[in-house]
């Protein structure tokens, strides 16, 4: 689904800010191009998740790096969105030990309980489900990656547990 | 019980925490170095305990450290490698989330013995609430006075820092990762020139993975020879295993180096044996990359020897009938599992995860997912086997980093110890159709039907 031309509400906040000038001072001072990894990072979780071409344009001026810069960073890594994804988006770890251990049965659990193919959010916005590769959770699979933690040995009933504490807002996403 | 070093201390309530760390003993090697050793003593001590890179190549650390250009005068950096990515692997998360100050130690002590006064660990995105430890840690060991200027009195400084990645499998790759840490996409560099000269900004660096630099407090600590003295031959120390699939305890584990296989699996120290009365199937000893052993090459060698947990036995007979190490990722396969499927989830990862850099890799990949896609859902060709030893066998050697390798080999080992598989995916799709095709009859049971259709 192609909602790139979705409008962006940018709003680089004072403790954001702060935030960002911390990850530049981890740096020589004439390098402030790498903090761009975290700062993304930051920028994203800040703006519901995704990366308008507005946004990496704001980072490319903050980090004073070209706007090229960013985009070839934003589009080589997986975890920088492009687009807006669902406010509780279910990645699940597809590989080795996750798939040996039943993921795609409960992939394909999630999605006709959410009644949502893979990639596409639920019509208010709220889930989405994605299949990710390895997470480095083998020993403790099938698992998936919830915001800035870790759901591990999923079953059926904990995928329901989850989205309903999804509902009650009881799921935090990010550690800050 | 075998000897602990990395792992003795992680269930003491609190050792999260600096202040319980500190009580333990720990930053006692800063101390050590710092006050009573100059860095070449350190160096030397890591030398002589033969300790080898943990995140999978094996390489000595301690002469990789002696690489590190001096001459130039340029600032020098230590990097940690915490992008653990390698499918099958999990121990650095383990030793990051639940003992953060021994890399925050390992990290100081090593960075005196390199002289570099600014150092970074890098860490895998999708490991947020790890990196949020570590952020905590450092800024509890500086406040402590651990880092800064003029580090003990000792006139040392150093600046330590926590770096975030994208998701990126790539930046597990030294170079890649170097690229990563400047803010740019994780292309692999050309070598040489080799980052122990033109690193980080140019800069000679050193990378090293967790667990290795994790070991380093204690060898300080004791000794190099002390170190040396645990495990067999040119395997020393003790390795963290990552163990996963169908065993009774998944988890991580701490072995010395040299124990058994056999003992590994079933001992009720590691894995506890098999988790059914399911047969052993197959072995990824350690990490996806690595050539899959089949059922009778797991326990013994080809020539019928014990089959150990170091570097040298597990690669006992090359290839052909052996396989390596590695991460120390270990995946065990009972008889449910499907090795053309495996093989499959194993190709599209590395699709996925190559950079795009180098034309076999990009394009070697993707032929080698769609090939085995086709094959694990009944739509092989009877040429598709051969058709996938070429691909892999164009794809090795021909790329500027390993992932071309670390693709191909999963692809030629099962081939080469499970063609039969293949070959009845490819003749009997009717019955591979359903997902869980090996649950209710597994291949030893529908085995002679290819054996009667040999052509």
């Amino acid at each position: 689904m192609e909602r790139s031309h979705i409008k962006q509400e940018i709003n680089i906040t004072e403790p954001l800010m702060a935030r960002i000038n911390e990850l530049i001072s981890h740096y020589p001072a004439d390098k402030k191009k790498s903090a761009l990894l975290p700062v993304l990072h930051e920028v994203q979780d800040a703006h519901d998740n995704w990366l308008s071409i507005e946004l990496q344009n704001k980072v490319a001026e903050i980090l004073e790096i070209l706007p090229i810069e960013v985009y070839e960073v934003v589009t080589f890594y997986t975890m920088y969105n492009q687009r807006p994804i669902g406010k509780y988006m279910f990645e699940f770890c597809q590989t080795a030990a996750c798939c040996q251990n039943g993921v795609e049965d409960l992939m394909d659990y999630t999605c006709s309980k959410l009644g949502v193919g893979i990639g596409e959010p639920t019509a208010d916005g709220m889930f989405e489900v994605r299949g990710v590769e390895c997470l480095g959770a083998c020993g403790y699979a099938p698992m998936m990656q919830l915001g800035d933690f870790y759901q591990e040995h999923l079953t059926k009933e904990k995928v329901d547990q989850l989205i309903a504490d999804c509902k009650d807002g009881k799921i935090t996403l990010h550690d800050k | 019980m075998g000897r602990k070093i990395l792992l003795d201390k992680i269930n003491v309530p609190g050792i999260k925490t600096y202040e319980v760390y500190r009580k333990e003993g720990g930053y006692a090697s800063v101390e050590k170095a710092l006050k009573k050793m100059t860095p070449d003593e350190v160096v030397e001590e890591v030398k002589t305990s033969g300790l080898r890179g943990r995140g999978g190549a094996g390489f000595p650390a301690g002469m990789k450290w002696s690489f590190i250009d001096k001459k130039s005068g340029n600032p020098r950096h230590l990097v940690c490698n915490a992008d653990e990515s390698e499918p099958g692997t999990f121990k650095d998360r383990y030793l990051m989330e639940y003992i953060p100050h021994l890399l925050i130690e390992g990290m100081i002590t090593s960075s005196y013995a390199l002289g570099a006064n600014l150092s970074y660990i890098y860490i895998r995105g999708e490991y947020m609430w790890v990196y949020k430890i570590l952020e905590r840690a450092i800024a509890e060991a500086k406040a402590a006075g651990w880092l800064g200027k003029n580090i003990l009195g000792s006139g040392y400084d150093l600046d330590l820092y926590v770096q975030i990645g994208g998701g990126a499998y790539i930046c597990g790759e030294e170079t890649a990762l170097i690229e990563s840490l400047e803010g740019n996409r994780g292309n692999p560099r050309l070598k040489p020139p080799f980052p122990a000269v033109k690193g980080l900004w140019q800069n000679p660096t050193v990378v090293n993975n967790v667990e290795t630099i994790a070991a380093v407090p204690w060898i300080v600590n004791n000794s190099g020879a002390d170190y040396a003295g645990i495990g067999i031959g040119r395997s020393t120390g003790t390795k963290l295993i990552s163990a996963s699939g169908n065993i009774k305890n998944q988890g991580v584990y701490e072995i010395e180096l040299g124990v058994s296989v056999y003992e590994f699996m079933n001992s009720d120290e590691y894995c506890g044996g098999m988790q059914t009365d399911r047969p052993l199937k197959a072995l990824v000893p350690g990490g996806s990359s690595v050539p899959i052993l089949p059922a009778n090459l797991i326990y013994k060698t080809a020539t019928g020897e014990d089959r150990l947990m170091t570097y040298e036995s597990l690669s006992d007979g090359g290839f052909a009938t052996g396989s390596m190490l590695g991460s120390g990722g270990f995946i065990v396969y009972d008889d449910r599992a499907c090795i053309v499927r495996n093989t499959w989830n194993f190709a599209r990862f590395y699709h996925h995860e190559s950079c795009g850099q180098c034309t076999p890799c990009r394009e070697g990949t993707g032929w080698l997912e769609k090939v085995l896609h086709r094959i694990e859902n009944g739509h092989g060709r009877e040429e598709d086997i051969e058709l996938l030893w070429s691909i892999q066998s164009k794809i090795e050697g021909n790329t500027i980093c390993p992932l071309g390798d670390a693709a191909s080999w999963p692809v030629a080992a099962a081939i080469r110890h499970f063609k039969e598989e293949f070959e009845y995916h490819i003749r009997f799709p009717e019955k591979v159709k359903n997902r869980d095709h090996f649950v209710a009859e597994p291949f030893e049971k529908v085995k002679h039907l290819v054996a009667k259709q040999e052509i």
